[in-house]
């Protein structure tokens, strides 16, 4: 793969004594869609919550070796700056409760206080919920409250919070786990439109969703990242056993 | 044999919903007659000159409360400028930290304060400050309702915050926001409409305490605004006028009485509706 966004060399993760990740060794593409599939408790979610330092945030949890951003080193930064220049979306909507839509579009830059003009907002909100494909539906009341939206609605405004901060890639974990199909489907039409801007990577236990949406496809299993190649070659010629047997089902 | 069956559910079904009625009825009860009697004894002294004037000499009729309001509003308000900064702060600590030896202790701490007799906090608020200072003060009262207000404010901050889910910090944290500002800007005015009702109930709580006064502010038949200086109270108000052989001041408890049940039965409902009205959906 030529100039990955981001990689990571021989990656290890722990939660207190237990160990989530062995030797994750991966790199993601620029405006690329990579998808991570694999069971419950693999460690997909480990591994991104390690790509912005979240995993951390965790008592007792901790990272060995490095993550890379093009070439600057994610574990030698601030922690907060790591997280701004790159976003995450949740598998719930997490829209925050007590603010406008424009609000939480805006969020990023008015919780850290970054101070920018009024008007450079204005564009920032509408940029963001238009990519998010959001805009049409929100645009004549952006200030009532984020919560009252539906849970699709929702997702896509957690997804214009984190583009607005202008991130290098974002890391989506299961962000339709928990939508209908209307909504998922409309997500996933969203992500392709996505990576043409943005890098994207996509944490998922649907196995059609990966096949679907994704470039690239890794496959962890117990923590393992067992085959990682590109989705055409993952879902034809997989050349791991595992990987074979779990796509088509036999255990996951 | 079915029919039967059912006619015994159906009357066992009403037997009960009737014994339920019957006895949260029972319940409620006491709270109708307290208010019933207060307010049938108290209501005929209240009008607009007894809520604003200054206590008379005693066999002089007339006279109003004015005194004792304030002295209560200003009690209440010193209490709240000391318990909330406190109790909050504490609060968020518990609510941030959960397991942690301090944590623990501070929890075992607000427990015992909370059980603590108010006359016992205010023996502690006269060896505190009315001994070293010399003289009962406003301040001194305020501390005693403060540390009777601690507790809750506390308690009521910690439970609040709890209820804040984790994602919406997970949220703020994945934009970069540092833990503190998080918690200053995300979970607190979460928790916001749950701590003001926590303040408030606690003020309803200690608005009506007579125990810890009675040798911290002292009562004062005059009108005083300093905090160093002794200032009256209602609920001393009652029980001075209470004790009293003169048939129009014990008329003027009953007053008292009143305005002092309806003080806190407003701070009540204010605390209801900020509970309903702002509530916030996650």
């Amino acid at each position: 793969m030529e100039n990955p966004i981001l990689r990571t060399e021989s990656l290890n993760a722990y939660y207190g004594g237990q160990i989530a990740l062995k030797a994750v060794t991966m790199a993601i593409p620029e405006r690329k869609l990579t998808a991570i599939m694999g069971p419950s408790g693999c460690g997909k979610s480990t591994l991104i919550r390690c790509l912005n330092r979240m995993h951390e945030l965790i008592p007792g949890a901790r990272v060995e070796n490095k993550v890379f951003l093009k070439d600057r080193d994610l574990y030698a930064m601030e922690p907060t700056e790591v997280r701004r220049m790159i976003g995450m979306v949740f598998q719930r909507p997490n829209p925050f409760p007590t603010m406008s839509i424009y609000e939480n579009v805006i969020a990023g830059y008015r919780l850290n206080s970054i101070r920018i003009k009024r008007g450079d907002q204005d564009v920032i909100v509408e940029e963001s919920l238009r990519k998010a494909a959001l805009w049409d539906e929100v645009k004549d009341h952006l200030h009532k409250k984020g919560t009252f939206l539906s849970g699709g609605q929702q997702q896509r405004l957690c997804i214009a919070r984190a583009l607005a901060l202008h991130p290098e890639i974002i890391l989506l974990d299961e962000p339709t786990s928990a939508l209908d199909p209307k909504a998922t489907a409309f997500i996933e039409t969203l992500m392709e439109e996505l990576k043409q801007s943005v890098s994207i990577c996509l944490v998922t236990h649907n196995i059609a969703q990966a096949s679907r949406v994704s470039d690239w496809t890794a496959f962890m299993y117990l923590g393992e990242l067992v085959e990682y190649n590109t989705t055409e070659k993952i879902f034809t010629v997989p050349q791991d056993k595992r990987t074979e047997e779990y796509l088509v089902g036999k255990f996951g | 044999m079915i029919k039967s069956r059912i006619h015994r559910r159906l009357f066992l079904n009403t037997a009960f919903r009737l014994l339920i009625f019957g006895l949260s009825a029972a319940a409620l009860l006491p709270l109708f007659l307290i208010l019933a009697d207060v307010f049938y004894k108290g209501i005929g002294v209240i009008n607009w000159n007894f809520l604003v004037s200054l206590p008379r000499a005693t066999g002089e009729k007339g006279g109003g409360i004015s005194s004792a309001i304030v002295g209560t509003l200003m009690l209440v308000g010193l209490a709240i400028g000391l318990a909330v900064p406190l109790g909050m702060a504490a609060g968020i600590y518990l609510a941030e930290v959960r397991r942690s030896r301090l944590a623990y202790f501070t929890r075992l701490a607000v427990d015992v304060l909370q059980g603590m007799p108010s006359v016992v906090i205010g023996i502690v608020a006269y060896a505190w400050l009315v001994r070293p200072m010399g003289k009962f003060t406003a301040l001194s009262g305020g501390v005693a309702l403060a540390l009777m207000m601690l507790p809750l404010v506390v308690r009521g901050t910690e439970e609040v915050l709890k209820l804040v889910p984790a994602t919406l910090k997970e949220a703020s944290a994945a934009l970069g926001v540092p833990h503190y500002r998080t918690v200053l800007r995300v979970i607190i005015p979460c928790g916001l409409p749950g701590i003001i009702s926590a303040v408030l109930l606690g003020v309803s709580r200690v608005a009506g305490e007579t125990a810890p006064l009675l040798f911290t502010a002292f009562g004062n038949r005059f009108l005083e605004l300093s905090p160093l200086k002794q200032v009256g109270a209602l609920p001393l108000t009652i029980f001075t006028y209470a004790m009293s052989p003169y048939e129009d001041l014990q008329a003027q408890a009953w007053g008292a009485a009143v305005v002092l049940i309806v003080i806190v039965l407003a701070t009540n409902i204010i605390s209801r509706i900020v509970i309903t009205r702002w509530k916030i959906q996650f």
